[in-house]
């Protein structure tokens, strides 16, 4: 980049707030799924919404991409760079506003991470419902961007659900806020459409969201089967009862494996385990949980748990979120997946799974939202072995296939980013592209944010799948994968 | 135009090749949208068809009102033109309730109660309570955003809907979203079309999440003396662990507001959650109701005559003096109201006077104590007349060039609906 341009940016955010050295540009190549790489010409990190609306008037003058980063946690090279572009970090853009208790509304900038909602509002006995389990680190602009969701969206919803209002700089450099503070302002749900639009429609700049109270009481319970089908027709059964749990989880035998080889929650030895969470007034959760038992047992249950104190919930609940990471205990390599499907498909579509897996000769662990349909199944393999890779990325193709031909999803919260791109033909028509494509160019007609990412541009390489290497975030401990 | 001439114009003999000549007849006075008389009503049998009709009409110049069950064409501003009411009763059936999945799939044109009925036979509901269910449609509700009282419970109808399928004016139809409950994939347009008013496209089909139908359900009132302690026991609940499944303010006086409860669930915990609600109401006391009481928003709009009803959307706190704002004014000017205010912050409000100026004069004082409050005034309805001296929607401001820029890329002829929403898009 040009030092005249470099000295203008200067002049914006000052020093603290521009990144130029070769090594420092580094740090910002790529995002959690490491695979993909490109070193930005330039990083800005804006301290307030007028300087990001000073440094886009600047990109909007000379025609320079941006790419917007939270804390670059996500999973689908969202916050990729774009060559000959900058990036815009909002990490010092991280200041609570406001807290309003009695309406339970909070306005954040976007840079404050998702647990520190929670942790400003839950001395009020309020939490901030979506809760991905890179929530210490990703940020609130990194959760709107892609939507994301986490263990307790079956009943909760995603992010989606609890924004109200957004301030947003768009491509040329115009300050807007979209939503407000109360519900239902007059016009088209533009905060609606620009929640998951994955950094691709303008920077935000400021968010006003909603909290809600914690329930009353919350208990877990843990049902050993056989298999993952009993596991999951007790899913099927326990909805059809007409209970709304907050969580309903399954892991199978080789992520049951990872999990004790990493953590030791001492779980039933078993094929497949099934969590069940209910939330809500105490004496309903007591009444439901003394049905939840036996429905599970008339499913082929062998064994029942309660966690009933906090400490015994928490052990479950670590158990479950090591199982994702831990899975590199148990091999060298591994892909990961986020497809979604009708949930009364999960029988067939595991038993397709085992199958693709017999043929590719290749195990695959499965750890999955099962209330959700969100299944994320790891494909495992070792690198060093000729083939194994290719034979690896082939499978986790397939995987995504069935899950569309399930009419389900290639993605449940991870997002499309840099790598599914080349997938979105097999869920959407051209039509329905287009029609995308007409709402992205209202919002910025010049493709100057995040441009080349969620749509196969016409010179794209189909890409596979790539293979997961571990976060840094993760090696240090702070986040498991889900 | 004569019929005859009507039905010889070129434009007539080309619809009703899309549809067959006898899915499109001449509009009576019955189908006229706030006194425009259309030409014709055409009801297509796909959403191919509706697509067709709608490219057809696009490039001919002429304009199309989608109808549902018709309850809400008065909303919006004043209608300038009305060539088609394109109806959507031949698409009225539920494709597949996924109860398994707890899922439907349903056509546009289908009515809510007819919805109901059929998610009944496995326990399940569509967890809103619009208007008017009898006659109002699945499309008619997501093109005005309409939920009820459900909301406070189950969120606003966007959050129930995962998927649609819609007929634009360019003769494409597309789908958005799915079938599935966690989904991220693409932009979600879904957002996009609920609430749009019928401006960008036609609605032809929508994918719901369901909920299962509670065991038992009970209601409760309390009265206050005034609007500022009813408020205060919302604000009280809203801070509980109560799990209601309604919560309305409901005030004809300013000394008289009933505080009205809807708990849902097992039999067991309902007598629970009474007793805390008990403790947490203290001195006013609560007594099991009616459940009526969750009709009090439709009973708005029973007889409207010359009354105007419009909605006024501010946070829970700033509901009681929102009220008392409202009496105040009300009172000297001999306007007549109704409030019915959800928890989430949402009054509709009915006034009814001899003239038309005391009712401008009301809305002119709520408007600005909206405004003080910064929160938004819409009005559902009002005499035709009045929407010359009278914004339906309040400004929008700087979102408003945005707006028309999306609308410019869905429906750059004007095809649909031209100027009855926002800014006159
Ligand atoms: C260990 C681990 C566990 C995870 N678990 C979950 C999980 O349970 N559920 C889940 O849904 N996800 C999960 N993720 C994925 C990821 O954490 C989420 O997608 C998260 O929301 C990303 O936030 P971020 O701040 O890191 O954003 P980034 O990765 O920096 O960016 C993500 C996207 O947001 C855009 N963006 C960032 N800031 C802005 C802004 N200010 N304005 C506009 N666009 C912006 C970027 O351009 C990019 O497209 C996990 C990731 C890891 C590494
Ligand atoms: C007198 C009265 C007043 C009401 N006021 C309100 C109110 O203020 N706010 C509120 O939210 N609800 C209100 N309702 C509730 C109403 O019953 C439903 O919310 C719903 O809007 C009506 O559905 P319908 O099928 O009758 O729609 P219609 O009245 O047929 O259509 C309503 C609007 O949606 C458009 N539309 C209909 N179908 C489609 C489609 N498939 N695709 C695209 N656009 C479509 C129409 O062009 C029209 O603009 C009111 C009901 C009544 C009877």
């Amino acid at each position: 980049m040009n030092a005249r341009l470099v000295s203008e940016f200067r002049s914006i955010v000052g020093d603290a707030g521009l990144v130029s050295g070769p090594e420092q540009l580094r740090t910002y190549e790529c995002d959690g799924l490491t695979l993909f790489r490109v070193v930005p010409d330039l990083v800005l990190l804006p301290a307030t919404s007028q300087e990001v609306q000073a440094i886009v008037k600047v990109c909007h003058r000379e025609r320079i991409p941006m790419v917007a980063r939270g804390s670059g946690t996500g999973l689908s090279g969202g916050a990729l760079p774009v060559k000959g572009g900058v990036v815009i970090g909002v990490s010092r853009m991280n200041r609570i506003l406001e807290v309003d208790i009695p309406n339970a509304r909070v306005v954040v900038e976007p840079g404050v991470t998702n647990s520190a909602i929670t942790a400003a509002v839950s001395p009020h006995g309020y939490f901030y419902a979506p809760d991905p389990s890179s929530q210490v680190v990703c940020t609130v602009a990194g959760n709107v961007a892609e939507n994301s969701g986490g263990a307790h969206c079956f009943k909760y919803g995603v992010t989606t659900t609890y924004i109200l209002g957004l301030e947003v700089v768009l491509s040329d450099g115009s300050l807007l806020r979209l939503g407000g503070t109360s519900l239902d302002q007059p016009g088209y749900d533009l905060v609606g459409a620009f929640v998951g639009s994955e950094g691709t429609f303008g920077i935000i700049t400021k968010i006003t969201l909603r909290v809600i109270k914690k329930p009353e009481t919350t208990q877990t319970l843990m049902a050993a089967f056989n298999s993952s089908s009993e596991a999951g027709a007790a899913v099927s059964a326990i909805i059809a009862s007409g209970m709304f749990p907050a969580a309903l989880e399954i892991m199978d035998r080789l992520a049951l494996e990872a999990a004790e080889a990493a953590v030791h929650p001492n779980y039933p030895n078993c094929q497949a385990l099934l969590l069940v969470e209910l939330d809500g007034s105490t004496r309903e959760v007591e009444l439901l949980m003394e049905k939840v038992g036996p429905i599970c047992q008339s499913c082929g249950a062998w064994e029942l748990r309660l966690a009933k104190t906090e400490a015994e919930r928490m052990a479950v609940w670590k158990g479950r979120k090591a199982a994702f990471a831990a899975v590199g205990r148990i091999s060298p390599n591994y892909l990961v997946q986020d497809g979604v499907i009708p949930r009364t498909a999960l029988p067939r579509v595991l038993g397709e799974i085992d199958r693709l897996s017999a043929e590719k000769s290749l195990r695959v662990a499965n750890v999955f939202h099962a209330g959700d349909g969100n299944l994320h199944p790891l494909v495992l393999y070792d690198r060093r072995i000729a083939g194994q890779e290719e034979r690896a990325m082939e499978l986790a193709e397939d995987i995504l296939r069935l899950c569309v031909e399930a009419g389900g999803s290639i993605t449940g919260e991870h997002g499309i980013g840099e790598e599914k791109k080349q997938f979105m033909p097999v869920m959407f028509s051209a039509a329905d592209l287009d029609a995308m494509q007409r709402l992205r160019s209202a919002f910025d007609p010049f493709d100057l944010c995040n441009p080349t990412k969620m749509f196969p541009g016409t010179d794209a390489k189909v890409q596979r799948p790539v293979a997961y290497e571990p976060h840094p975030i993760e090696i240090a401990g702070l986040a498991q994968r889900y | 135009m004569s019929q005859a001439q009507v039905q010889n114009n070129e434009a007539w003999i080309e619809l009703s090749a899309i549809v067959g000549p006898e899915h499109l007849r001449p509009a009576t006075p019955e189908d006229a949208v706030e006194a425009v008389q259309p030409i014709g009503v055409i009801a297509p049998g796909t959403a191919q068809e509706v697509a067709q009709v709608l490219h057809y009409c696009n490039s001919a110049g002429l304009t199309i009102i989608p109808r549902g069950g018709g309850t809400q064409l008065g909303l919006g501003n004043r209608l300038s033109k009305a060539d088609f009411v394109l109806s959507l009763e031949r698409l009225d059936r539920v494709i597949e309730h996924a109860w398994g999945d707890m899922t439907v799939t349903v056509e546009a044109g289908c009515t809510i109660d007819k919805l109901q009925g059929v998610l009944r036979e496995h326990g399940q509901q569509l967890g809103a309570d619009p208007m008017q269910p009898e006659r109002a449609t699945v499309g008619g509700v997501l093109a005005t955003a309409e939920s009820g009282t459900l909301r406070i419970r189950y969120g606003a109808i966007r959050d129930l809907v995962l998927g649609v399928e819609m007929a634009l004016p360019d003769g494409s139809v597309i789908k958005a979203g799915g079938k599935v409950v966690k989904n991220v994939a693409g932009y979600d347009l879904t957002k996009l079309a609920i609430g749009s008013l019928g401006t960008l496209g036609v609605i032809t089909r929508a994918v719901f999440r369901l909920h299962p139908i509670p065991v038992a359900t009970a209601s409760y009132v309390a009265t206050l003396p005034t609007a500022a302690e009813a408020s205060k026991l919302v604000l009280a609940i809203l801070d509980s662990h109560l799990v209601y499944t309604g919560l309305q303010i409901h005030a004809r006086r300013a000394d008289q507001v009933f505080v009205h409860v809807r708990f849902e669930g097992i039999p067991e915990s309902l007598q629970d959650q009474y007793a805390k609600l008990g403790r947490i109401a203290g001195a006013c006391k609560f007594v099991e109701c009616a459940r009526e009481v969750w009709s009090e928003r439709q009973k708005l709009f029973v007889n409207p005559g010359s009354s105007v009803i419009c909605k006024c959307c501010v946070l829970p706190s700033q509901i009681g003096s929102l009220c008392d704002a409202l009496f105040r004014q009300a009172a000297p000017a001999e306007v007549a109201v109704t409030l019915v205010a959800q928890g989430t912050g949402l009054a509709e409000v009915r006034l009814d006077a001899a003239g038309r100026q005391p009712l401008m004069t009301v809305l002119h004082a709520l408007r600005s104590e909206v405004d003080r409050l910064e929160g938004t005034m819409t009005v559902s309805q009002c005499p035709v007349a009045m929407k010359d001296e009278l914004d339906v929607w309040g400004t929008v401001k700087d979102v408003l060039p945005l707006m028309q820029r999306i609308k410019q890329k869905f429906d750059p002829g004007q095809t649909l609906n031209p100027g009855r929403f926002v800014g006159g898009i």
